[in-house]
């Protein structure tokens, strides 16, 4: 399972090519963006995980305003940190690839928004959602007044999305939402 | 375990920033929120009655700390983590209680919660042995290939997907496949499925990779984002169009024309120009490129015949016969009929894309899990975006607290009259173009013989309306004010392609009506070439105009505001009207292949220069526009305006012309026939009295395509089957409206159900806090 990050076995890329959705081109073009996150030593260690900090300098990411969520989500450390070995890498570039599903991608998608993390998305996490969407500066940001009529009022998310009306969106209720909506698949993609 | 203070604030008017936002920990909170709520279940009421507030809603209430786990072990909950037998990876946070809504978040929980947690923390573990054994029994079951797309599309952790392809599909199960008795072909099957997947892994990343222009699509998505990027896909769909065009038309026509030239044509009367050779005639089209196998007149209307290479001297040639005329006739036939099958297939397939079935009763959710663009990377453009997602959600949401606008009648009425007089201006425009293009084009009819200079004015005029006139519709459209900017957008689609409908309509009336019909009165030799070369010209003017305007439009303009007016704004790129001139060439293209076979490779080499042209003009001088631009949408409505009245038009102009114009008798591969269709009836005639056994297919041709009572029966029974799926269609609407009731019903009834849970734990007095 582990690679030594100097280069990938044939096999092991082959193994990577059917169980993801990126192509070798792309496990390559990986391969070798990870490895240059890495510092000279770590480059023999097998299996090395890259600390969050160092992965949120990819351009790709930098900027994004879900990026700790993303890393965080797709992490597989047992700390709960959002360090990321290749394999998860992989994961992440495989969820957001042109290839994936459209199930992956709202799955994955559901699970970045859930900042909390219950399984479901419930008024904090629509809250803090909309704030990430909205940007840091005062005149972008939602006053408290249209936060609320936003996510609670008559015709607001919650009453658009939320079917069996318990106060908290669920995956298949987000699934559904997202399923109307034609341009998902194209702008839940990146792309190294 | 590190527990943090919650930075994460209900209250919205916290100053926290992304970061703290982001590191909000794993449901740390949670931990503090489960201590307080068991804390607090005591002495506190049963919660079937809404406590006044808005929603009733689960999150409400104080449950006990019992009820809060088995609430959030619901399916529903942990749907996320267990599509498809998916293992969780942080089993301990689906055993996590609800987030209350009001709580602060206290710290130190208590240590019997922590021996909870770790107690569930083994369950889940557990049952995620379960759920791996679950997945790989199911895989075991399918397919190969089916097992692997189903395992290629679970939401598991790399490692985890692994292992489970380890224990489903062990080498031990392979070989014993190998080493049973099983039948040989059944085995032959085997290998040959397996070395085509190798030969699919390795051969689909070259083909992914040569596609065209991946890099630089890249960056300008990430800074423009994905509206900008439907125009650069746009010229690439165009360029495998004509890229098609060209090999077809290459490999039928101009190669065994060009392999066996034919005689030259007798000198004109009147003095020649095919001697000099000035870049004119690069833009005029006329002099020595007019003899060359560009233009319909080069083409001999005879049978070609080969000599095999082992006779000596080709005194006996051997009959390879390839009739130039029915070869000419079928290529432009099957060409077209290949194009419309492919264009009637993207639209479909971009028709379901974008075509929403189920009612929408609002789109503030969609807008608001949809709508950000993960491609975009430049921070500039993603503050940008949230610029614009904000501006989006403010207006929507103060439409619904203002609702319908009053407008006082005065000020309807006004609106009323600046619509109707922005509407007949641009009519009053597009006539006067049409107008002029037509009396421009009947003067120099009249004059002959025909001027160089006045037709390469008349290619001009033609672009230099289609230039500027579409300024003049957004001027237009600014001073109207649309309310919403999508019909804002398609007002001005509508009049950019009334203006080039109407143009190439007066064109197709110039050539076919006047020029075709009447060749010996303009001293015309050969009507079909120069109809060509009309349409080469246009093309290459259009070129040049679009050449000059970047150039001028964009470039000098922004020098200009920066320097002299002092304003940072830069242009915004409208991708509209740029996709509207891309359909316009490529219309022309599609009019003119009939008359230049070597046409598409004109549009290829215009194209190419182009993408690059646009993408540096964009990169220096355009922003990203602050508009919502919804892509799909539009390239719907693109592909859709490329396929009716773009293709549909050149196809019956080209089917008129061979329907019903008789060609010139001088020049080209249907000297001596009445129509270029007979070309085809004479083949098809010389075929069947050849091969006698071929007469099936003209009694077929005979009874079927020109027996109008088949086409009705064909019509009737589309007819049948649109009303069919229309049907459908209404019913599944229907279905879903009931579903979501029962679904609504459904939740009732678990709310019913947890609050007779929690009041039956109070009762029995199970209920404590270190439970």
């Amino acid at each position: 399972m582990g690679t030594t990050t100097s280069q990938l076995g044939k096999d092991v890329l082959s193994e990577y090519q059917e169980l993801t959705f990126l192509t070798k081109q792309e496990i390559l073009l990986a391969h070798k963006r990870f490895a240059e996150l890495l510092t000279k030593d770590e480059k023999d260690l097998p299996n090395i995980r890259v600390p969050v900090q160092r992965i949120l300098t990819l351009p790709e990411l930098k900027s994004n305003p879900f990026r700790r969520r993303i890393c965080y989500v797709f992490s597989t450390s047992e700390h709960k940190d959002g360090s990321l070995t290749f394999e998860d890498f992989l994961d992440l570039l495989s969820a957001f690839s042109d290839s994936a599903t459209l199930e992956i991608k709202s799955h994955y998608a559901f699970r970045i928004f859930d900042f909390d993390d219950d399984g479901t998305l419930d008024g904090g996490d629509l809250e803090q959602l909309v704030n990430c969407l909205t940007g840091e500066t005062d005149d972008t940001r939602l006053t408290p007044e249209e936060m609320r009529q936003l996510i609670s009022n008559v015709s607001s998310i919650l009453e658009e999305s939320d079917i069996d009306k318990d106060g908290t969106v669920n995956l298949s209720e987000f699934q559904h939402v997202i399923s109307r909506s034609p341009d998902f698949v194209s702008s839940f993609k990146i792309v190294l | 375990m590190a527990y943090s203070v919650n930075i994460c604030q209900m209250d919205s008017s916290s100053e926290s920033d992304f970061e703290s936002i982001g590191e909000c920990g794993p449901g740390l909170d949670t931990f503090e929120l489960f201590g307080k709520a068991a804390a607090s279940t005591q002495g506190h009421m049963r919660g079937d009655t809404p406590d006044g507030e808005q929603m009733t809603s689960l999150q409400r209430h104080h449950w006990s700390a019992a009820t809060l786990k088995v609430l959030s072990a619901m399916p529903s909950r942990t749907a996320g983590m267990n599509s498809a037998a998916v293992i969780p990876r942080r089993g301990r946070e689906s055993s996590q209680p609800q987030r209350h809504q009001a709580s602060s978040c206290s710290p130190h929980p208590s240590r019997t919660i922590q021996d909870d947690l770790e107690e569930a923390d083994m369950e889940e573990s557990s049952t995620e042995e379960n759920k791996k054994q679950q997945l790989v029994l199911v895989l075991r079951g399918l397919s190969a290939s089916e097992a692997m797309r189903k395992l290629r599309a679970t939401p598991l952790s790399l490692g985890a997907k692994m292992d489970v392809r380890r224990l489903a599909f062990s080498a031990v199960a392979e070989s014993s496949l190998m080493s049973r008795n099983i039948p040989c072909y059944r085995r032959l099957s085997l290998y040959i499925s397996r070395t085509w997947r190798h030969c699919q892994f390795s051969c689909l990343p070259v083909l992914t990779s040569i596609q065209l222009w991946h890099s630089p699509m890249k960056r300008l998505s990430g800074r423009f984002g994905t509206g900008v990027l439907s125009y650069f896909l746009f010229i690439r769909t165009l360029l495998h169009f004509n890229l098609l065009l060209f090999i077809i038309f290459g490999l039928f026509l101009v190669f065994p024309q060009a392999v066996n030239p034919p005689p030259p044509p007798p000198p004109p009367p009147h003095g020649s120009h095919l001697d000099t050779f000035t870049g004119l005639e690069l833009l005029t089209g006329m002099g020595y490129i007019s003899q060359s196998v560009m233009f319909y007149g080069y083409y001999s209307n005879t049978i070609l015949k080969t000599c095999e290479p082992e006779s000596p001297g080709c005194d006996k040639p051997r009959t390879m016969p390839y009739s130039i005329p029915a070869a000419y006739f079928f290529t432009i036939a099957i060409a077209f009929f290949i194009i419309c099958i492919i264009l009637v297939y993207s639209i479909s397939k971009s028709f379901g894309r974008s075509l929403q079935v189920l009612k929408s009763n609002g789109n503030l959710a969609v807008k608001v899990f949809c709508s950000w663009d993960f491609k975009v990377s430049k921070n500039t453009s993603v503050k940008l975006q949230s610029e614009k997602i904000s501006t989006q959600l403010k207006e929507l949401l103060s439409e619904m607290i203002r609702g319908e606008d009053k407008k006082s009648c005065m000020h309807r009425l006004g609106r009323v009259m600046v619509h109707l007089i922005a509407w007949t201006t641009c009519l009053a425009c597009i006539c006067m173009g049409a107008m002029a293009v037509h009396f421009l084009s009947e003067t120099a009819i009249n004059q002959r013989p025909f001027k160089e200079m006045e037709l390469l004015l008349l290619s001009a005029v033609v672009s230099g309306f289609n230039l500027l006139l579409p300024g003049f519709f957004n001027l237009c459209a600014w001073l109207e004010n649309h309310d919403s900017p999508s019909v804002r957008v398609y007002v001005s689609i509508f009049r950019n392609l009334l203006l080039k409908v109407s143009i190439v309509g007066v064109l197709c009336f110039r050539w076919l009506g006047r020029i075709a019909v009447e060749p010996e009165s303009h001293d015309l030799q050969c009507w079909e070439s120069f109809v060509g070369q009309e349409l080469y010209r246009l093309l290459l003017m259009d070129f040049v105009f679009t050449v000059l305007y970047t150039i001028l439009g964009e470039f000098l303009w922004r020098l200009f505001s920066k320097k002299i007016l002092k304003r940072n704004r830069m242009p915004v790129f409208d991708i509209a009207r740029n996709v509207l001139e891309l359909i316009y060439g490529q219309t022309l293209t599609w009019l003119g292949v009939l008359f230049a076979p070597l046409l598409p490779a004109v549009q290829i080499i215009k194209l190419f220069v182009l993408f690059y042209m646009k993408k540096s003009s964009l990169m220096l001088n355009c922003q990203a526009s602050k508009k919502p631009w919804r892509a799909s949408q539009m390239t719907t409505l693109f592909i859709s305006l490329l396929c009716f009245p773009s293709f549909l038009g050149a196809a019956v102009s080209v089917t008129y012309t061979i329907w019903t114009i008789k060609p010139s008798s001088n020049c080209g591969p249907f000297r001596n026939l009445t129509t270029m269709f007979q070309s085809g009836q004479l083949w098809a005639q010389e075929l069947e009295n050849a091969h006698p056994i071929l007469s099936w297919l003209s009694w077929a041709y005979n009874a079927l395509l020109e027996n109008p009572l088949f086409l009705f029966l064909a019509s009737g029974v589309f007819l049948l089957v649109i009303y069919f799926h229309t049907q459908v269609i209404d019913g599944q609407r229907k279905v879903v409206s009931r579903l979501e009731k029962q679904i609504e019903n459904e939740g009732k009834d678990k709310k019913f159900l947890i609050t007779n849970l929690q009041a039956l734990y109070e009762r029995s007095g199970l209920v404590s806090p270190h439970r």
